[in-house]
């Protein structure tokens, strides 16, 4: 390397290390810029695949109903499940509702298998724990909210219904059963105790309701019987699913499966408005850092007026002063670029942790071309500054201006 | 023989005639001192001498050359490459330590070599302040890194406009003690100064006003 070039390069270093202050600024506002641009790049690219793998995660795709007006009883369920191979039967959850009341308000109690839920519902967002025994209780949002109840709030469950000669009273406890003084009827009040353990929010139709065990559900209702609905997760291709469906509904006959489409229909839709949105909001960034970046090197550059002036004196010529700046603008658009493009990559594995719980796939691609944006968008913003920088006149330096 | 004669040289900014007339001629070796009051034409003439701006009308003869319709690049190189700057206030680059100031004029005019930057420095008495920033050296030492600049590349002619008015007297006696030493050296000097002491240092006043050549003597005082 030549005297001439080191010189050069010690200048620049000078100018951006000993006015670092003045250079922050400049540096923060690119790298800001190449954060967003390499975080929502990598979040765009990595859009369809966690889409798809979530696609598996994503809960029930079979659902199976009563055929007629009865329930789904255990063992038509188990030859229906014996449709699917077992690998690819990922769990499933039996649904079993009830009529009853929580604070004398009417309240659909929902049985559920909660080893299971987790598998056919992972969407569920629970604030506080999933029950895990009888006599515990996770709550849906709405009601929870309509009946001011809290985690860790112990709650009754109500079944009051007359009490007839017809009614088996072996498993109601004595004292739940009184007479009105006025017609003399018997009645009773079977109640089921709960622990509230956590709050169900999912923002749908989920958060009306409140689930228990389903041998609570049997306790309460006093009655044992089949399910309402079992929700099914296999991870299979569409195809295979119809296939085990046709299989159930021709071999089952008391119960009707169905897939549910509710993910996949709508997965196409999200993703195509995830990624316009980015791009949106990737562009607008890119427009805002090259005005922020043109803003602070125009102040630079008239504070620096004195300096040009004098360098033009000194035998500069107008090449050399716009290498000078130029230099300068894209050694920050390098440095912002290269810490943008990490920090971009923590910023998108943050974002798919909490938005898809899964690690961000990293694209190598992007680190050169975010680097290279930011670099272009640098240049670009110095241009219009360094032009002006060029028409410093050295002769105003020399009297003193 | 002449180094640089000004011919009928008029600068007019509208109707103000900053320079009017003025004809002026410069040995090779001399030391002229320009001397007038405020707003007389003393930059704006250092300015055409400098080769920083050109005449309204007039010519400037650098070398048996008429420079004064020369392109402003043209100017420049001419002035890079025959002139030294000095200036009242000093103008360094603020980040750049007293040593590679001094390289920059290097770097425009042929080759930065620090061992020379050095020696100009310690021609000026500052070897030892040569990694200082400007805003770490007093007035009278970014002065003499200024003068350091100045004489790194060997000019023919050095132009000071006003190298004392920020001084203090022991500053200023250092500066002139150079300006002698450049002076038996064989370098043309052309200082402007208000200080009639600064002035009598010269081998000849030249003394300006309202744009015109008002006197122009031999220093009987010269100790050269
Ligand atoms: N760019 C300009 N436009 C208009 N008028 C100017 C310009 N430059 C200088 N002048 C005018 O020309 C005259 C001479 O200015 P000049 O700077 O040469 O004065 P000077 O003798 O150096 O004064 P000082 O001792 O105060 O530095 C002044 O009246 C000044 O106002
Ligand atoms: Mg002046």
């Amino acid at each position: 390397m030549n005297k001439k070039k080191r010189m050069f390069i010690r200048m620049i270093t000078a100018s951006l290390v000993r006015r670092r202050s003045r250079m922050i600024v400049a540096l923060l506002a690119i790298m800001v810029g190449a954060t967003i641009l390499s975080g929502l790049g990598m979040i765009y690219y990595d859009v369809p695949r966690q889409m798809s793998s979530q696609f598996r995660s994503y809960g029930a795709n079979v659902i199976i109903m009563p055929s007629g007006d009865g329930f789904i009883q255990e063992q038509a369920l188990q030859t229906a499940l014996g449709k699917f191979p077992d690998a690819e039967l990922e769990g499933y959850t039996p649904y079993r509702y009830e009529n009853t009341s929580i604070h004398n308000m009417p309240v659909t109690l929902a049985g559920i298998n909660f080893d299971s839920i987790m598998k056919t519902s992972p969407y569920w967002h629970i604030s506080g724990e999933l029950p895990e025994q009888d006599g515990q209780t996770l709550v849906g949002a709405k009601v929870a909210d309509k009946l001011s109840i809290k985690t860790g709030d112990s709650i009754s469950a109500v079944n009051s219904f007359e009490v007839t000669d017809s009614t088996d009273t072996s498993r109601i406890p004595d004292y739940e059963i009184y007479t009105d003084p006025k017609t003399g009827e018997k009645h009773c009040d079977h109640a089921l105790d709960l622990k509230v353990t956590g709050i169900l929010d999912t923002g749908g139709s989920e958060e009306e309701y409140v689930y228990v065990s389903l041998g609570d559900t049997a306790y309460l209702s006093l009655a044992d019987r089949g399910y309402d609905i079992v929700e099914i997760s296999a991870a299979a291709t569409q195809d295979k699913l119809s296939e085990y469906i046709d299989n159930i509904n021709s071999s089952v006959r008391s119960v009707s499966a169905k897939l549910v489409k509710r993910v996949t229909a709508s997965e196409s839709s999200v993703l195509t408005k995830l990624q316009s949105l980015v791009f949106i909001v990737t562009a607008v960034v890119l427009i805002l850092t090259m005005i922020c970046v043109a803003t602070t090197m125009t102040a630079v550059i008239a504070e620096r007026r004195r300096e040009i002036g004098l360098r033009k004196a000194l035998g500069a010529n107008n090449g050399s002063i716009v290498g000078q700046f130029l230099s300068e603008g894209l050694v920050l658009g390098g440095i912002g670029g290269i810490l943008g493009a990490l920090l971009g990559y923590a910023f998108a594995e943050i974002v798919s942790v909490n938005v898809f719980s899964s690690s961000i796939m990293f694209q190598p691609l992007l680190i050169p071309v975010t680097i290279a944006s930011s670099v272009i968008v640098t240049g670009a913003a110095c241009l219009i500054p360094i032009r002006s920088a060029v028409e410093v006149d050295p002769a105003l330096v020399l009297k003193g201006e | 023989m002449s180094l640089l004669e000004l011919k009928n040289i008029s600068k007019i900014y509208g109707d103000l005639h900053a320079l009017d007339n003025v004809s002026l001629n410069i040995e090779k070796g001399e030391w002229i001192a320009i001397m007038g009051p405020s707003g007389s034409g003393k930059s704006t003439m250092m300015n055409i001498i400098g080769c920083l701006d050109r005449p309204s009308t007039g010519e400037v003869i650098f070398d048996g050359k008429d420079i004064s319709k020369e392109s402003r690049r043209r100017l420049t190189e001419l002035h890079r490459d025959k002139i030294g700057l000095v200036f009242q206030q000093f103008h360094l680059i603020n980040y750049l330590n007293a040593v590679e100031n001094v390289m920059v004029a290097q770097y425009y005019h042929s080759m930065p070599d620090e061992k020379e930057a050095l020696a100009a420095l310690e021609r000026v008495g500052l070897k030892d302040r040569a990694k200082h920033l400007p805003s770490q050296l007093s007035g009278g030492e970014q002065q003499r890194v200024c003068i350091a600049r100045a004489l790194i590349n060997s000019p023919e002619l050095i132009l000071a406009d006003e190298p004392t008015g920020n001084l203090d007297e022991a500053n200023e006696n250092i500066v002139l003690g150079i300006f002698r030493q450049l002076h038996k050296e064989g370098t043309s000097l052309i200082v402007v100064t208000h200080d009639p002491e600064v002035g009598e240092e010269a081998q000849r006043i030249v003394r300006l006003d309202h744009g015109k050549i008002t006197s122009d003597r031999k220093n009987e005082g010269f100790k050269g």
